[in-house]
């Protein structure tokens, strides 16, 4: 298969676009894998993707139950940043940064990441508190961020309200310069391309309904489409984790809620940066179209419905528009909600299960997406070598018997 | 959206009420000889049935009193809805 090229886009476009060969197959699946992974969002594709590339397993599925990047990966805001309070997270998250800074030419596939900085804002002496403290574990950690008062932020983000007589006036915020935006659907793409090249079967609607397991070890899966026999596979199945872990006779510490966003209309740019407000619950980006990218709240109950309820969205549009004056007469174009897999800690699951060879990787909960490539990197490493990685040591299942949790909601900014 | 019929106050907006999560969940009694693993499944596992699943609510913009709910996750059908200390209702299919 060919690389992408602008020679090959000239050639291409020469040709009328009408040549451009697939950029994976669509195969059927084979009776038995050395190992499958359910999920074919981000972070199951690009798990494959590191399992071929750096792990030399080539004969690995990726069982998805509708379209690659349907779920969450097509679903979320698309930020990505590492600011993180404790020095596991940090850590983890920075991994995953690091990866996303050359993830376009890694993968041949332009993700179209975006470095244009994240931005907290405090509203209260207590928040500012909370942020500056953030900002000083971050530098430990050796993560940048820095502090910016009030006329920093207007010349970041000139749109922004910092009348000190709104309702909750802007004090400060946060600035991570190595944060930013990518292009949802791309990640998930370039990682199905790039897995497929590694000789990765991509099996689309083909639902995972049981697992066979045979004296506490996982021998194959049953899905829609037949039995896949495989002694090794890991699960990225975000809100449907419980789901599936149930089938296994695992229970997990998840609620699974809903976590809606919206877009507006597309218009000029206005907005450079990306903001983010934990106490008015809103942030905002402009995607490389014009539409001003909006994530709300998770709705306070368990769902499974991919769509969320009216009130989530009305408190989060006043936020926006007290935060954002220019936005009050902009039409809204476009509303939807993810399945989120909350974990008690607000910090992800990588991790073996009690069942032999069955692992899981979950829990990202409302901020998954960042996490993306290192996600899929570190969890190809627990597969293979069934052991953690250093980095993911500390994110397994067995934090909820120890205690030693990673308690990271201040800086998972969605409020849960 | 929906509405929540409260058992005290009837039928109002989901938005007067908040969710406590799984009910049904029992304090295990015998506290002290628990090990570490069934103290954190306890209070960390939970269920999250996808379908038919337990829960507590309570109106905090109303009567103030908790109650049981047993409400399909999926649809967001309201299948009961009982005071605390009634039977459970079966778990529909």
């Amino acid at each position: 298969m060919a690389n992408y090229s602008i020679l090959a886009l000239a050639r291409n476009a020469l040709r009328r676009h009408r040549h451009w060969p697939q950029a994976w197959r669509s195969p059927n699946p084979r009776p038995s894998y050395d190992a499958v992974i359910v999920g074919g969002g981000g972070h199951g594709l690009a798990t494959a993707y590191y399992l071929a590339k750096r792990h030399g397993m080539h004969d690995i599925a990726v069982l998805e139950k509708g379209w690659i990047g349907g779920g969450n990966t097509g679903r979320n805001t698309t930020i990505v940043r590492s600011n993180y309070l404790h020095p596991e997270s940090a850590a983890i998250y920075d991994h995953a940064l690091k990866m996303w800074e050359g993830l376009s030419q890694e993968l041949n596939f332009n993700v179209m990441f975006s470095p244009r900085g994240v931005i907290n804002l405090a509203h209260d002496p207590g928040e500012e508190r909370e942020l500056r403290r953030r900002v000083h574990a971050n530098q430990l950690a050796g993560v940048d961020g820095e502090w910016v008062g009030p006329n920093q932020l207007a010349e970041l983000c000139p749109i922004l309200n910092l009348d000190p007589g709104s309702r909750y006036p802007v004090l400060g915020g946060t600035l991570q310069r190595r944060a930013g935006v990518a292009r949802h659907d791309a990640v998930a793409w370039g990682y199905a391309r790039g897995a497929d090249r590694q000789g990765v079967d991509i099996i689309q609607n083909c639902e995972v309904t049981g697992f066979d397991i045979q004296a506490g070890r996982i021998e194959g899966l049953r899905t829609s489409l037949g039995d896949i026999r495989a002694p090794l596979v890991g699960v990225v199945a975000a809100g449907h984790s419980s789901h599936l872990a149930a089938m296994a006779g695992i229970r997990l510490p998840l609620n699974s809620h809903p976590l809606q966003a919206l877009v507006s209309e597309p218009i000029k740019p206005v907005m450079p940066t990306v903001v983010m407000s934990n106490r008015v619950h809103a942030y905002m980006s402009q995607s490389d179209k014009g539409e001003l990218v909006i994530g709300a709240g998770i709705d306070g109950y368990n769902s499974y419905a991919q769509r969320g309820s009216l009130p989530v969205i009305e408190e989060t549009i006043r936020a926006v528009v007290e935060l954002f004056p220019i936005t009050s007469r902009l039409k809204m174009m476009r509303q939807w909600a993810g399945i989120v897999d909350i974990c008690p800690d607000a910090s992800p699951i990588i991790s073996p299960t009690p069942v032999t060879g069955l692992y899981f990787n979950c829990g990202w909960g409302t901020g998954g997406f960042k996490a993306t490539p290192g996600s899929g990197h570190l969890f190809a490493h627990t597969l293979a070598k069934r052991e953690p990685h250093p980095l993911n040591a500390p994110f397994s299942l067995e934090r909820f018997h120890s205690g030693a949790l990673v308690a990271e909601h201040g800086a998972a900014a969605v409020a849960h | 959206m929906f509405l929540l019929d409260c058992p005290w106050c009837g039928p109002r907006s989901e938005e007067e009420f908040v969710c406590g999560g799984e009910g049904h969940i029992a304090r295990p009694v015998n506290a002290a000889d628990l090990d570490d693993a069934a103290w954190g499944d306890y209070v960390f596992m939970r269920s999250n049935q996808k379908g038919a699943f337990y829960e507590r609510w309570r109106h905090v913009h109303g009567c103030g009193r908790w109650f049981n709910v047993l409400r399909d996750t999926l649809s967001h059908e309201i299948l009961a809805v009982y005071r605390v200390g009634d039977d459970k209702p079966e778990w529909p299919g």
